[in-house]
């Protein structure tokens, strides 16, 4: 049995996949997520995490810019954006940054 | 900041259409995929191909340059993905800078294949120029079952290894397995054959009876029996492989109450454009006799989904007849498929036969269930020549 899925955890690097395309769709003037034959529309708060989700950061780097950033609860974001990435990782559309970061 | 999510997935092909720029009659926005089926050639013969019965021949395919042409505009009026399909979409020889297009204009291209004319370099080639996504087609879990529904021998074995080749190049893949009467009884090895080859997704997708399919269907069709054991096992398969490999499941409508809501809506979210360049309401569109097509070779693909007569005739809710027009689920199917419509009553406009209210339903139903029991095994393949009989 294939083990594919991606757990997300605050140490977990993520990255979106090569199948999986973040893009600003002109015409209906919204973000989307492009996956194989279907369209995903995140919000903007999920754009935003998504946007610093490089392959670089770790889950817990992109939970202190985010807390940083709006005076939040760090605890209250990081549960929202580890639910978040999980559910993007179910649907098949997170990838985990291999060792070596570009 | 506490609400993070996603809206929930959609099909691109079948739901969802945003509302984009306001247009004059009817605000119907540009659906976000469109399917391109570029040519109607194809080795394989597969006795439900869902082309037309009169298939359209190499020399009135459109050329690279008009196909081009098409994708720049299908991108600059909102199109977000494209389906590569056929027939074979690997017939065509330019298909690798038809996918360099694609990707050079912004368009998330998916190809849709039967796989058996690919090398590895060519695949690796397509990947190169961007190609998102990967679907191959299975007729089976074995060769032997396989290849006589492709009539195509070899068929099955040249698939699995396209299917590896394509996840060693690191592309997702979809397996979509047409399921029948003749090979329901592997969808578990169907299932695990996904899983063992890496799929992300699992098309289960139950024949729908139209053109080829319709000529079939009493060598296709399911019995009643097989079809509860079919969704009993896909519903497993969903829960036990979540987040390993999605199933998406298409139910035969024969034997359901209530009508699919076809095409998300005649003219509503969906349209594709044939090798030779007509811009069609849904795939079977041109089963229903009497009506014309427009090309792209006439008008603006915009032009053509906003105005042409062929999209707005059965728009909305004005053309139902009864039961339909006083039916309170009218708005959740829009009466159900218009090409079923007509296959089985001979007006596009009746109630669609699989609806429990429609006064056919119970004759369509039992013609259902004596041909899952004594319908002959024999195909009729698809191909340029109307068809040929197996063993004939």
């Amino acid at each position: 049995m294939a083990p594919r899925r991606v757990e997300v955890s605050e140490t977990t690097r993520p990255v979106l996949p090569r199948h999986a395309r973040l893009k600003f769709d002109e015409t209906r003037q919204r973000w989307v997520i492009l996956a194989p034959e279907r369209v995903l529309a995140p919000d903007e708060i999920a754009v935003e995490i998504l946007q610093l989700c490089d392959g670089a950061r770790a889950v817990a780097d992109i939970v202190d810019v985010l807390a940083a950033k709006y005076a939040a609860d760090r605890g209250e974001i990081g549960a929202d954006v580890v639910a978040m990435l999980q559910d993007l990782a179910d649907k098949g559309f997170l990838a985990e940054a291999k060792e070596k970061t570009p | 900041m506490s609400e993070l999510h996603l809206d929930d997935t959609t099909r691109a092909g079948e739901t969802a259409a945003a509302s984009a720029q306001p247009s004059v009659a009817q605000s119907y926005g540009i659906p976000l995929a469109v399917l391109l089926e570029v040519t109607h050639r194809c080795p394989l013969q597969c006795p439900y191909c869902s082309n037309p019965l009169e298939l359209e021949r190499a020399g009135a395919e459109l050329t690279t340059d008009e196909w081009k042409h098409v994708l720049s505009e299908l991108a600059s009026i909102g199109v977000l993905q494209v389906h590569f399909s056929g027939g074979e979409p690997t017939a065509r020889k330019d298909l690798v800078e038809l996918v360099q297009h694609a990707t050079d204009v912004g368009l998330y291209t998916n190809l849709i294949t039967s796989a058996v004319l690919l090398t590895r370099e060519r695949l690796a080639a397509l990947a190169d120029a961007g190609l998102a996504h990967v679907q191959i087609s299975f007729q089976g879990s074995e060769p032997q079952i396989a290849d006589r529904v492709g009539g195509f021998a070899g068929g099955h074995a040249k698939k699995l290894e396209v299917a590896r080749w394509t996840r060693e190049l690191d592309l997702p893949l979809t397996v979509n397995a047409v399921m029948h009467r003749q090979n329901l009884h592997l969808l578990p090895d169907i299932i695990e054959m996904a899983v063992a080859l890496d799929a992300d997704r699992l098309e289960v997708a139950n024949v729908q009876y139209y053109g080829w399919a319709l000529k079939n269907r009493a060598a296709l069709m399911p019995t009643l029996q097989q079809i509860e054991d079919c969704t009993a096992i896909v519903e497993a398969a969903q829960q036990r492989l979540k987040g390993v490999l999605t199933i998406d499941y298409v139910v035969p409508d024969y034997y359901a109450l209530r009508p699919k809501k076809c095409m998300g809506g005649w003219g509503s979210q969906f349209f594709n454009i044939s090798p030779s360049g007509k811009v069609l309401p849904c795939h079977a569109a041109e089963t229903i006799t009497g009506r014309e097509f427009p090309s792209v070779r006439d008008a603006s693909i915009a032009q053509i989904w906003r105005e042409a007569e062929a999209f707005n005739r059965y728009r909305g809710t004005g053309w139902m007849q009864e039961p339909c027009a006083s039916c309170a689920f009218k708005e959740i199917d829009f009466g159900g498929c218009r090409c079923q419509a007509f296959a089985l009553t001979g007006d596009a406009a009746a109630t669609d036969p699989a609806c429990a209210l429609s006064p056919l339903h119970e004759r369509i139903f039992k013609t259902a269930e004596s041909e899952a029991e004594t319908g002959s095994d024999r195909f009729l393949y698809r191909n340029f020549a109307g068809g040929t009989v197996e063993g004939a």
